[in-house]
């Protein structure tokens, strides 16, 4: 997942309303019940992005209930004491709205794209389903086997899916980013509707919530009728995020998977890293400029060495999930020239991984030159610009960051940070993040499938 | 809170979407005209082209892949610059520029900083006009090409797909693979990509939108300057018109996946076609809408069958297909098949409610302003609309097309359009009580 490398806001001060040339403009408020609400202006077009945002993903399940913050977040579409089954989808589909949600590791968020006069209406159906939801227990068994269908299709079907769930399990060894965010099988199968509930009552009250509305509005207008919807809502005090802390990683590790699915090897490898928020965080945005000077796009490092010289592949990359209530993840990956035969394909990868590892150790030991670092770091400024084109995408870098535990002023303070990494920030981050004993080395093989 | 939302919906019912849209046309001497939409707030410009008759479509014989290869290797080198020189130019002045294949037409989307565009202009206007395809860039895309043929190979709704493709259109260019095979890919030669680009990339072909930060008048000088080099017509092949017709029936593709990923169909209509509003707005019923269709209703929501499952109506220059998928685990795909045929059969023999139709045409229109959200959209939105011969004036009148659809006009399209017995399914995975009644092509 490419969150931060996407991300990028001119600094302008939160809760003052400034819009000049080069920056956004973003208005925040916190609403008496503890609703924080931001709103990002934009006139271009008459439509709104509505979204809600909780402090809660699969990070912060119970321990044996993996998948029940997936799981809740399909459930939020049934009834609530004032709609219908299928009323909630009705509404937004009637006024020509665009609506999902989606969970990940540290959130659950839930939006519509409509028209920009909608936004009430929009308002007023979140606020209510995070408070009055209907649920009942018959609605388990069949969302359930949605969910299983889900994981089928994403993960089951997909050998690539497969051994990165497999890999996630490895790097993490006691934190549950370990687990995925859909949930193992055999957990989510046995989901009840009272571990549904729990997450409900726990997570889903105004102080848990984020609400981000960018678009054609203006943010008194907006502020006033989150008075009136979210504002009107009562839940509990939100409660600190406890997780299990991640002990200390000794030892490189390598998961070997063989599919007779697989035409395509892979090659990835996922080192233990800083984010933004958590571990030697100092480094966080000099990893940043690292995965885009390493691995994005094909005058990076990586493409360079392995796809134009080396010839050891057909893609290579690097990306760096930083925005992480915990610890985030480095990655590098090689895709090699399709092979079907497994030791052919063991020799492709393990040419691949020496290029890799050629590129690694120069890095390491001669650092960066001066010119690639201003690239990258250009490279990324312009990619703030460029999301700024984009109501969703404006929305969620601000949601992302705030739930996963950083701030408006940090958000707005990242391309200044970015800006001021130094060759010597970037080695000193490669150092310390690209340790072998971090580090988790993904080889996705085929399989001689069996002679009848 | 209700009947508050009710009052709301009766309120906002005569809100008109895509007013703000001010589309300009551009005539640029020796090139064309271009749609234009100006918006000077961010400084951004965002272009769209496409070629028309320059799809895979026109690949020829025994050399399928090679617009796909084409496409590849346009930002490979161009000019006097070699791949590492072109791409290091796009990278320090971070333009985005991409290109792509479809069945008709070859399309390049381009993305800069307004500081950027005499340069980024420059830049596309050579990669089309002056591409190198150099040895060394060749055989790198063609690496790149077998690895995407190997990851369809191994993506079960991507092999579904194709053979769908097949079947439908055996013997015509529709029915081969966009990225070819490895064969079609070994056998195409650097002859054979200079020719499809000179034959191909011409001013006579080229549909232009423009977007963002840029006066008419720059945007005539800079489309003038990238594109006046190109040569005035193309010489594509001919293409026969043709009708979907795949045999009617089960193909099955045996794979060890636990989900049968399932696509479904038979011929539909062309965009020209009387007919297409009411086939869109019978379709959001059918299964276009989402949580709002009956397919997801009956398979997902009632039975919990799938994740995921939809149709479309998708025309083509020369055709018109009515497409669907699902994916169902194998223990219960038989039933999911049997739950779709009914609820087609029954929207074609028993049509729709008023209360569809009305949640539809709402819905259609309503969400149309929602297709013109970012500078990139705008660019492919109007890009579409010139492909499918509309002049600018098209925005302001859609929604009246969709609002004139009756209950009479969705029940007679979905007899006339509808043909659950005609339907070819390919079912990749392991499917229970799934036997292929027809032959894979």
């Amino acid at each position: 997942m490419r969150v931060w490398s996407a991300i990028f806001l001119l600094a302008c001060l939160a809760g003052a309303s400034v819009a000049s040339a080069a920056g956004i403009e973003v208005k925040s408020y916190t609403l008496k019940n503890g609703v924080e609400l931001l709103v990002l202006p934009d006139h271009r077009a008459p439509v709104v992005t509505h979204m809600v945002w909780y402090r809660v993903g699969s990070a912060d399940e119970p321990e044996g209930l993996s998948g029940v913050a997936h799981f809740f977040e399909h459930l939020m579409f049934k009834r609530t004491k004032r709609l219908k089954d299928g009323e909630f989808s009705k509404i937004v589909a009637e006024n020509g709205g665009q609506h999902n949600a989606f969970t990940s590791y540290d959130q659950t968020a839930y939006y519509q794209s409509v028209a920009a006069d909608r936004l009430a209406l929009m308002m007023k159906l979140e606020a209510d389903r995070m408070v009055n939801l209907n649920l009942k227990p018959k609605d388990i068994a069949t969302e359930r086997d949605v969910i299983i269908e889900e994981r089928r299709m994403r993960v089951e079907n997909n050998p690539s899916a497969l051994i990165g769930e497999q890999m996630m399990a490895m790097l993490f060894m006691a934190h549950p980013y370990g687990t995925p965010v859909i949930g193992w099988k055999s957990e989510m199968a046995a989901l009840s509707y009272d571990a549904v509930m729990d997450v409900y009552r726990q997570f889903y009250s105004p102080a848990n919530a984020i609400v981000i509305i960018a678009g054609d509005v203006e943010p008194e207008a907006v502020r006033k009728l989150a008075e009136k919807t979210y504002g009107r809502n009562h839940g509990p005090k939100a409660e600190p995020r406890l997780r299990r802390a991640e002990p200390p990683a000794l030892a490189a590790r390598r998961v070997v998977m063989e599919d007779s699915r697989v035409r395509q090897p892979e090659w990835e490898r996922v080192y233990l890293a800083p984010s933004y928020r958590a571990g030697e965080s100092k480094h966080a945005p000099a990893l940043s400029v690292l995965a885009q000077l390493l691995g994005g796009g094909p005058t990076s490092r990586l493409y360079r060495r392995l796809v134009v010289e080396d010839q050891t592949a057909t893609d290579a990359g690097a990306y760096y999930s930083g925005t992480m209530y915990d610890l985030g993840q480095f990655s590098v990956y090689a895709v090699p020239t399709p092979e079907s035969d497994p030791a052919q394909a063991r020799q492709r990868l393990a040419a691949a991984e020496a290029s890799v590892e050629a590129a690694l150790a120069e890095l390491l030991q001669n650092g960066v030159e001066a010119a690639e670092l201003e690239r990258a770091k250009r490279r990324l400024r312009a990619d703030e610009i460029y999301a700024r084109d984009n109501l969703m995408t404006l929305a969620q870098t601000f949601g992302r960051a705030l739930t996963a535990g950083l701030t408006i002023n940090d958000v707005l303070a990242w391309p200044d940070r970015i800006m001021a990494v130094t060759a010597e920030d970037v080695r000193a981050a490669a150092q310390a993040v690209l340790r072998p004993e971090g580090s988790v080395t993904g080889l996705l093989l085929p399989k001689a499938e069996a002679k009848p | 809170m209700k009947r508050l939302i009710l009052a709301l919906i009766v309120l906002l019912a005569g809100a008109l979407p895509a007013q703000a849209l001010d589309i300009q046309t551009v005539d640029v001497p020796g090139v064309g005209t271009a749609w234009l939409v100006e918006n000077h707030s961010l400084p951004i410009i965002a272009v769209q082209l496409a070629f028309r008759n320059a799809g895979t479509a026109q690949d020829p014989q025994a050399k399928e892949g090679t617009a796909t290869f084409v496409a590849g290797l346009l930002n490979e080198g161009a000019g006097d610059m070699d791949a590492a020189a072109f791409q290091q130019r796009l990278e320090e002045l971070a333009i985005e520029m991409s290109f792509a294949a479809e069945r008709d037409e070859s399309f390049a989307v381009m993305k800069t900083l307004t500081e950027n565009r005499r340069e980024a202009f420059r830049l596309l206007g050579l990669a089309l006009s002056q591409p190198r395809f150099d040895a060394d860039a060749i055989e790198r895309v063609r690496q790149q090409l077998f690895a995407a043929v190997a990851q369809a190979e191994q993506t079960p709704s991507a092999v579904a797909a194709k053979r769908w493709y097949a079947a439908a259109f055996a013997g015509h260019p529709y029915g081969r693979p966009k990225e070819g095979s490895v064969d079609s890919l070994k056998a195409i030669t650097r002859d054979d990509l200079r020719a499809f680009a000179a034959s191909h990339f011409a001013r006579g072909s080229l549909v232009i939108a423009i977007v963002g930060d840029v006066t008419p008048e720059e945007a005539k000088a800079l489309l003038g300057q990238a594109f006046g080099a190109l040569p005035e017509k193309a010489t594509p092949a001919p293409v026969a018109e043709v009708k979907a017709s795949p045999p009617a029936g089960i193909e099955v593709v045996n794979r060890p996946i636990p989900q049968s990923t399932i696509v479904f169909g038979h011929t539909g209509i062309k965009r020209d076609d009387p007919d297409w509003y009411a086939a869109q707005v019978m379709n959001y019923t059918l299964g276009g809408g989402g949580f709002s269709s009956r397919l997801v209703n009956e398979v997902r929501e009632k039975r919990g069958l799938a994740y995921y499952i939809y149709t479309i109506f998708a025309p083509f220059d020369h055709a018109g297909i009515m497409l669907g998928s699902v994916g169902t685990q194998n223990e219960r795909a038989a039933e999911s098949m049997a739950i779709i045929g009914t609820e087609i059969t029954k929207m074609r023999d028993g049509g729709a409610t008023e209360a569809e139709l009305a949640l539809a045409k709402k819905y259609l229109t309503g969400s149309y302003p929602l297709s013109f959200a970012s500078s990139g959209k705008i660019a492919g939105e109007l890009v579409a609309l010139q492909l499918d011969g509309f002049a600018p004036d098209f925005v302001a009148k859609r929604n009246a097309y969709i609002e004139a659809v009756t209950l009479d006009d969705v029940n007679r399209v979905a007899k006339r359009l509808l043909s659950p017995e005609n339907l070819h399914w390919v079912v990749v995975g392991a499917p229970d009580g799934v036997a292929s009644t027809v032959p894979a092509k």
